[in-house]
């Protein structure tokens, strides 16, 4: 089982370029709104065509400008939950579902198949309730009932939460989550949210104004996002640019500082990122005088934002993270960050 | 002398089979405009929209200079013994011209008001773009298509100016309601035209009656 895409194509001012290859298991695409996410898997889907490319699943060729093969959406075998459901509203659960189940002419196994579907979803004693009568979860789990009778060999999956009110997206991602592991096919879902996509996948290929910048293992991308879009997706609050000044330094002129790191510093160095939740009163290493600036409370956290003692007046403030329990009584008068907490991104 | 009933027989049966023929181009012409490039489906638009704004008597006299009887293709369907002037079925020509823009602008308002994501997980499930069409679009758009054919018809019904142009009046033969009721004023038969007028009155009331009746229902369904 295996997904290889490369397709390209520009409109105006935005170009977009996608090649990854992907095999069984949750793949995640992040990427602002905008990005060219969506449109990606609708191009895998064949609703919408690139301007060149190849898209290929598992050896069967779905899409080659060179050789003129374009297959219509319904040759494709691809399962597309759309971010709304797209559940249609003239229709019954159950004839939604059937819609699925087109394929299958024997009445007997299309009845037994359904009610298998109807159990596995649960979704027993709506058969006739039309979507409208139906929650947000509810009408996820037809679409995907009626995306799983028809067997299809990967799943995409576009912004699958959006659609949900807050308190019900985290139960529903734990068991959307052990669904997609049952269902043990390649799954490529899209997502502007990194704890989604944290949650949800084991990999994950950022996008940024049109440009695939690569794919990584989930935790290591956030452990090394590598690039400063992808820093600012996996939500790294202070990224400023920074310039090598040894193999285990850099210097921040921005922040008036210079931080020493585990990585090893590359040539192409262009920021450094550290995460809001990093700082420490306690560590020694990188550790300078900072001076407070204001704070936001959160239900559980407090962000509290200071300046480094050499900061430049018009450099944002930097943003520190902490559970209110920790919070120190007064202000500290210098943070300390661990140098293997350094992101280095390379542009 | 028995009454004539004649004209409302004739104008049901031009409103009916004008009706029909509309719903079909209409929709036909609406689903295809909607594809189409802008600058394309723009230049279309005016032209299949004219015969709503321009007065009837100019779409009559249009189709006199189309399918007059000196004119090369009424002649040459007359070989075949098609005749649209001073025919019945002529009025279901200039009829059907006339009301043509109201269901193609209703039909095609639906169908862009139509949410595609629909269609595509129709295709992604492997359904035919027949059926989507059939089964997934039209009863989505049902309550608009619906508005927009009881329109034509209605508009189909009250035609006088391209009807009179193309197939002029002659009792038992080509008089409907609206040429009949022109007729019988113009000879002083006043009663004879407040007659027709009240049964035209009758049947407008009856359409309008439906048509706000289906959008109330139509407001019903957005609320649900």
């Amino acid at each position: 089982m295996s997904l290889i895409v490369d397709i390209h194509r520009s409109l105006g001012a935005f170009s977009l370029d996608a090649a990854f290859e992907a095999e069984n298991g949750v793949t995640c695409l992040l990427g602002a709104s905008g990005c060219g996410k969506s449109f990606t898997l609708k191009c895998i889907a064949g609703i919408e065509k690139p301007d060149s490319g190849h898209i290929e699943l598992d050896g069967v060729v779905l899409y080659d400008s060179g050789k003129h093969i374009n297959l219509p959406p319904q040759k494709r075998q691809v399962g597309y939950l759309f971010q709304n459901y797209a559940l249609f509203p003239n229709m019954t659960v159950r004839q939604n579902i059937l819609c699925g189940l087109h394929r299958e002419k024997d009445r007997a196994e299309k009845e037994r198949r359904l009610a298998e579907m109807l159990k596995l979803m649960q979704l027993e004693g709506l058969e006739n309730h039309k979507p409208a009568q139906l929650s947000g979860g509810q009408q996820q789990r037809v679409a995907l009932a009626r995306i799983m009778v028809n067997e299809p060999r990967m799943l995409m999956l576009d912004e699958p939460f959006s659609a949900l009110d807050a308190h019900l997206r985290d139960s529903l991602k734990i068991e959307l989550r052990d669904m997609l592991q049952r269902y043990g096919r390649e799954v490529l879902m899209v997502t502007h949210s990194r704890e989604e996509a944290y949650n949800m996948s084991s990999r994950i290929a950022v996008m940024d104004k049109g440009k695939l910048l690569g794919m990584k293992d989930t935790k290591e991308l956030f452990a090394d996002p590598g690039s400063v879009p992808a820093a600012v997706l996996t939500g790294c609050k202070n990224i400023a640019a920074a310039r090598k000044t040894g193999d285990h330094e850099v210097e921040v002129p921005e922040w008036g500082i210079r931080l020493q790191t585990a990585r090893e510093v590359g040539d192409g160095l262009a920021a450094v990122g550290i995460r809001a939740h990093y700082f420490n009163t306690q560590t020694q290493q990188n550790r300078f005088p900072v001076q407070y600036v204001e704070e936001m409370e959160e239900p559980f956290e407090v962000i509290l934002q200071f300046r480094y003692a050499g900061q430049q007046p018009e450099s944002a403030p930097v943003w520190w993270r902490l559970s209110k329990e920790k919070r120190p009584r007064e202000f500290p008068a210098e943070l300390g960050i661990a140098p293997a907490n350094i992101l280095l991104l390379y542009s | 002398m028995s009454f004539d009933w004649y004209p409302l027989w004739n104008s049901l049966r031009i409103a009916a089979i004008s009706c029909v023929l509309v719903f079909f181009l209409g929709i036909f012409f609406a689903y295809y405009a909607a594809r189409l490039p802008r600058v394309i489906k723009g230049v279309l638009d005016v032209f299949l929209t004219l015969p709503m704004v321009l007065p009837p008597t100019v779409c009559g006299y249009f189709l006199l200079l189309i399918f007059g009887m000196k004119r090369p293709l009424g002649i040459f369907l007359l070989k075949f013994g098609i005749k649209f002037v001073m025919t019945w079925y002529g009025g279901v020509l200039a009829a059907s011209v006339v009301a043509f823009p109201l269901m193609y602008r209703t039909a095609r308002g639906a169908f862009e008001s139509f949410d595609k994501t629909l269609a595509y997980s129709g295709q992604t499930l492997g359904l035919s773009n027949t059926y989507i069409f059939w089964r997934i679009r039209m009863p989505a758009c049902r309550q608009g298509i619906l508005a927009g054919t009881v329109l034509a018809f209605a508009r189909a019904l009250g035609e006088y100016g391209a009807t009179s142009m193309l197939i002029g009046y002659t009792p038992g033969r080509t008089a409907t309601i609206s040429t009949t009721v022109y007729q019988l004023w113009r000879t002083n038969d006043e009663k004879g035209a407040m007659f027709w007028v009240l049964i035209n009155l009758a049947i407008s009331t009856v359409v309008l009656l439906t048509v706000n009746m289906l959008e109330s229902r139509q407001k019903k369904a957005v609320k649900a």
